[in-house]
């Protein structure tokens, strides 16, 4: 089983970013949950969305211990790095994290959306760079079924700089 | 790349699939959370099958509105939470009342009144049970999961159209609002029930006459029966009575047409209950927790059963008894001060010993907590 948070503010795209790497888990074979927070706390403040991929019947649907947290603020850097496990995987952007918490674990320090302004000229699609960064930092799912998901769940006519900045983010983390 | 007929569903999104599945073609609701989505969902798709959406007032008229839907022959629906299913509740006596079969899903949030609206619940158990007044059966079937969502909301409207009858599909804001891979099904491997249209000829048909099963055969309007349907009790051609025989034959009949089928009705999901010394009983998003705390207190070696109500009224006390009989203990976790717990314990009949596990802080229940629980029966 793999639990991982994607945390951010409202409007970061974390909760697509979910739906994505889930969408990806179905076209691996594998059992998937996504959760979110909803309400006050989603608006502005520190938000996150959660997905399970577990190659077993996956029973409780939120996580407990996540084996990788993605932070895009320091809010959520602050908030959610003490749910994950030790030996996981803490991937952080500087643009929002300014001070890296403390983690039992490995930290991935990405310029998550200065890549993202840099290669598609948007910082919308941060998310989609911050995917490449994770998968290719911890082998969620197969990049195949990564870029499958990502081409299926964006707006038409963006596939493309989507798929550029999903690049951007693998290579950012490098072989 | 297996599996690619799965298809990643809200549970929101998955009940409204389910829906049109089963033939529902009319919609009147009151958009609440943290049920919203499958209004949106059926303003979105009715349309383009052939189907009517309306946004009522309130909730009270929409209720309205689901009764009269089904009197005129098309399978009728609404969704909701906490306060607009209290609102419900007068016009819910009214199609029980009428034999006038529908669908109400109750996405449950924190209560009481406006309580906690994004927050997960299952305080409506005993509402869905006893929320409206007078004495009555009435169906409630409690998904654990996105794709059971689906299947049990097609069942609620097959219950709903043989038992003449409205069905509660009460699910809570955990399966509301969690998204989960889903296989449709081909539409022509599910068993859908149609309605059952009198056989008699016009101006002989009693419509509220019972079959073998309690269940009366109602024309639809507009089918050229002359016929009347009201709140006030009723004699079997439809019109009111005080004669005590038949109020007596009429109330009673309203309830038996749900225990006497019990059978039929009831369905839950049993495991490892043989050998255990202790049951867990769970149902809807808490059984989440409760199942993957009985994985773990099996793997540490305790002995630990789990069963799972899919349909949680009718309670049935006898499966319920032999479940738990000569067990140790049977632990109940829900997020209410204990509703479910209420119902074992009148079961266990003090044979048993019933440990509620409680939590009403807004937040669900989660596996370590229910483990504890587990782990402290001596």
């Amino acid at each position: 089983m793999t639990q991982i948070m994607l945390t951010g503010s409202g409007g970061q795209g974390m909760i697509l970013a979910g739906i994505i790497l889930a969408k990806a888990g179905i076209l691996d074979g594998l059992n998937v949950t996504q959760t979110q927070s909803y309400g006050p706390e989603a608006r502005g403040g520190a938000s996150r969305a959660e997905v399970i991929l577990d190659t077993d019947e996956i029973d409780f649907p939120k996580v407990v211990a996540a084996d990788v947290i993605l932070a895009m603020t320091q809010e959520a850097a602050d908030k959610f790095s003490p749910k994950l496990r030790a030996g996981g995987t803490l991937i952080v952007d500087p643009a929002g994290v300014h001070t890296v918490p403390a983690v039992d674990g490995k930290v991935h320090v990405v310029e998550i959306t200065k890549l993202a302004k840099e290669v598609t000229g948007r910082t919308v699609s941060a998310n989609i760079v911050a995917l490449g960064a994770m998968n290719q930092a911890c082998s969620l799912v197969s990049p195949a079924a990564l870029a499958a998901a990502v081409a299926d769940s964006v707006p038409k006519g963006t596939e493309a700089v989507n798929q550029k900045a999903l690049a951007a983010g693998i290579a950012a983390i490098g072989a | 790349m297996p599996n690619q007929s799965r298809v990643l569903m809200q549970g929101n999104e998955a009940i409204l699939e389910g829906a049109l599945a089963a033939g529902m073609r009319f919609y009147a609701g009151y958009p609440i959370t943290p049920s919203t989505e499958i209004a949106e969902l059926a303003a979105e798709r009715l349309p383009k099958v052939g189907g009517r959406f309306i946004q009522m007032e309130d909730e009270i008229a929409s209720m309205a509105a689901v009764v009269g839907g089904s009197l005129a022959g098309v399978k009728s629906m609404t969704a909701t939470s906490g306060p607009g299913f209290s609102l419900k509740q007068e016009n819910l006596g009214y199609a029980i009342h009428g034999d006038i079969p529908c669908v109400v899903i109750n996405v449950q949030r924190m209560g009481p009144s406006t309580g906690l609206p994004t927050s997960p619940a299952q305080g409506d158990m005993q509402q869905a049970r006893f929320g409206s007044h007078g004495d009555y059966g009435i169906i409630a079937l409690t998904p654990s999961s996105v794709s059971e969502a689906y299947y049990l909301t097609i069942r609620a409207f097959n219950l709903s159209e043989q038992f003449r009858v409205p069905v509660i599909l009460l699910t809570d804001e955990v399966i509301g609002h969690m998204r989960e891979a889903v296989s449709l099904p081909d539409p022509s491997e599910l068993t859908v029930a149609e309605r059952r249209k009198p056989t008699a000829p016009k101006g002989e048909h009693k419509p509220f006459a019972p079959d073998a099963k309690g269940v009366p055969t109602l024309p639809n309007f507009g089918d050229g029966y002359r016929f009347h349907v009201t709140g006030l009790i009723h004699a079997e051609d439809g019109f009111a009575t005080s004669n005590p025989k038949l109020v007596d034959q009429a109330v009673r009949r309203l309830t038996n047409k749900i225990t006497d089928n019990i059978d039929e009705i009831y369905e839950a999901e049993q495991r490892e209950i043989a050998d255990a010394d202790i049951v867990v009983f769970s149902y809807g998003g808490t059984a989440r927790a409760a199942r993957r705390a009985v994985r773990m207190a099996r793997e540490k070696g305790l002995k630990v059963g789990f069963y799972r109500p899919i349909t949680i009224w009718p309670f049935h006390d006898e499966m319920v008894r032999n479940a738990i009989a000569g067990k140790k203990a049977v632990i109940i976790p829900e997020l209410n001060l204990g509703q479910m717990a209420r119902e074992v314990e009148r079961v266990a009949h003090g044979t048993t010993t019933v440990i509620p596990v409680t939590k009403v802080t807004g937040e669900i229940l989660t596996p370590a907590e229910i483990l504890a629980a587990i782990e402290e029966v001596r």
